[in-house]
């Protein structure tokens, strides 16, 4: 038999990346989701504190790490679920004429390939407004409250320091990288009403996906128990709805503030 | 005995002279049948009406007529066995229908189940699974051993048996949007896996009928539940658990 052969092409253990990529992004967005909420403060205090952030997220070793294990797991999931979503294809070449499918299943769990794909373009234009402008766009960078001096990654303000090229100097000496303004970008951003409909679409999108997604990991794992599974199908209904509207939350205030 | 007044109902039947040709739906006028009739009766009926005008009846499958054989495999109205819950086609009475209702009538939808005739598909794919792995050795010659010799807890028996009553139908593949057979599959894996008697060949067993359901062109499981809920036997979607779990110790722990 070629069990070595199957655990790598068989469909369950294609379920399982599924699954196991699946609740490791269902992670990731908690995470994500807490630093988004510090755009919730306002004024200069609120825009010093979200740039840090960035400035943590994009320095810190630990979290440079678990951003590779995020884009091999979004890039997994993708091409992993289009592999699904192709064998499920091809076991039913003809159709039926007549079908009822709303009678025996929820529209989410029947269309996690239609949802998947747009929460993946969603990421593509999500990454390109954001992480691509913040990484090699000309970003405008943070100064400090009476606008006098630029600040460096620290925090610190550099009396009569100049900004060339993402680097802060002092009489041609090099002080270090500049702190750039993350949060006037997203600011920017969140006043087109065009992109802010976008991402609330986006975020409905993923609701859906979790509804069906949350809990039909934990089935592939394997992890279907009487006594835990009304909490498990509870936690995800909670999550989905949640988690997502917080999210969608964000620019709709940014818009209207 | 008829109770009720007869319905007129109007058919749109799936006709296919043979696994090549081309198929169509085909429509019936069929006036005041009896709402006792169960389906497969008044497929009968219509088949008695279409014979009368020397036409070619429909082909079905059917053989017990009582909810056991699994024989009988109809997609009526957008579902296997139509809209009664945990029932065949031939446990589906016309009560279930309105007067003047349209009835669609497919047969059963997958790669893995070629249409022969009509509404009769080649459902042998689910035998070929079941001869994979589902299946226990035991030395039947004359010294058997009495099953109730080993002790086994009643909810482990309770659900094994459960399990046992999957009569494989074909309804949860012809449900399934993947037309995968794991409803079936995690049935026929089950029964054994939770009995003592099933544990010398369960590596093997959930790993070889696996491997024979994608060899024969089921697809992957969506988990939707559109299986557990139109399953004539009311099979559980705990057992594709079971099976997915006995499938990750298989392929982690054998060489």
């Amino acid at each position: 038999m070629s069990e070595s052969r199957g655990l790598l092409k068989s469909h369950i253990v294609k379920k399982y990346w599924m699954a196991f990529t699946g609740l490791f992004l269902i992670l990731f967005l908690t995470g994500h989701l807490a630093g988004n909420l510090q755009l919730f403060m306002t004024g200069y205090a609120g825009q010093l504190q979200f740039n840090e952030y960035a400035v943590f997220m994009t320095t810190n070793p630990a979290v440079k790490l678990l951003s590779y294990v995020t884009y091999l797991s979004i890039i997994f999931h993708a091409i992993d679920g289009i592999l699904i979503s192709i064998a499920n294809k091809k076991a039913r070449p003809v159709g039926y004429a007549y079908s009822k499918p709303e009678k025996n299943s929820i529209w989410s769990s029947r269309n996690m390939g239609v949802l998947g794909t747009i929460i993946l373009v969603y990421i593509v234009v999500h990454m390109q407004n954001f992480w691509y402008v913040y990484k090699f766009g000309s970003t405008p960078y943070m100064q400090n409250e009476d606008g006098t001096a630029p600040l460096l990654q620290d925090g610190s303000a550099v009396a009569d320091g100049i900004v060339e090229n993402g680097r802060v100097l002092v009489n041609g000496t090099d002080m270090g990288p500049v702190m750039k303004d993350l949060h006037s970008i997203v600011v920017d951003g969140f006043s087109e009403p065009i992109l802010v409909s976008f991402y609330v679409l986006a975020m409905i999108a993923l609701g859906f996906h979790l509804v069906h997604g949350f809990s039909s990991a934990f089935q592939s794992l394997g992890l279907n128990h009487p006594k835990y599974n009304p909490l498990i199908s509870k936690v995800g209904y909670a999550y989905a709805i949640v988690i997502p509207a917080l999210f969608a939350i964000i620019p709709i205030y940014m818009y209207f503030m | 005995m008829a109770t009720e007044k007869g319905i007129n109902i109007t058919l749109k039947v799936w006709r296919q002279k043979n696994g090549q040709a081309k198929g169509a739906l085909e429509t019936y006028e069929l006036k005041d049948v009896s709402p006792d009739n169960s389906f497969l009766e008044m497929m009968d009926i219509l088949n008695d009406q279409i014979i009368m005008k020397d036409g070619s009846p429909v082909a079905f499958d059917h053989d017990c007529r009582e909810g056991i054989c699994g024989s009988c495999s109809m997609y009526i109205n957008g579902e296997p066995h139509g809209p009664g819950r945990l029932v065949t086609t031939c446990q589906l009475h016309m009560r279930e229908f309105k007067d003047g209702e349209t009835i669609y009538v497919e047969p059963f939808r997958a790669k893995a189940f070629p249409i022969i005739k009509d509404l009769i598909v080649d459902r042998s794919a689910l035998d070929r699974i079941q001869h994979a792995g589902g299946y226990i050795s035991v030395n039947t010659s004359g010294n058997t051993q009495d099953a109730n010799a080993i002790p086994i807890e009643k909810e482990n028996a309770d659900k094994a048996f459960d399990a046992a009553t999957c009569i494989g139908c074909g309804a949860c593949v012809a449900a399934c949007k993947n037309a995968s057979a794991s409803l079936f599959m995690s049935a026929k894996i089950s029964q054994y896996a939770l009995l003592p008697q099933g544990q010398v060949e369960a590596k093997n067993r959930v790993l070889a009928m696996v491997k024979q359901a994608e060899e024969e062109g089921f697809g992957p499981c969506s988990n939707t539940g559109a299986c557990e809920v139109e399953c004539p036997k009311g099979i559980s979607l705990e057992n594709i658990a079971r099976m997915n779990r006995e499938y990750l110790s298989a392929s982690l722990l054998t060489k």
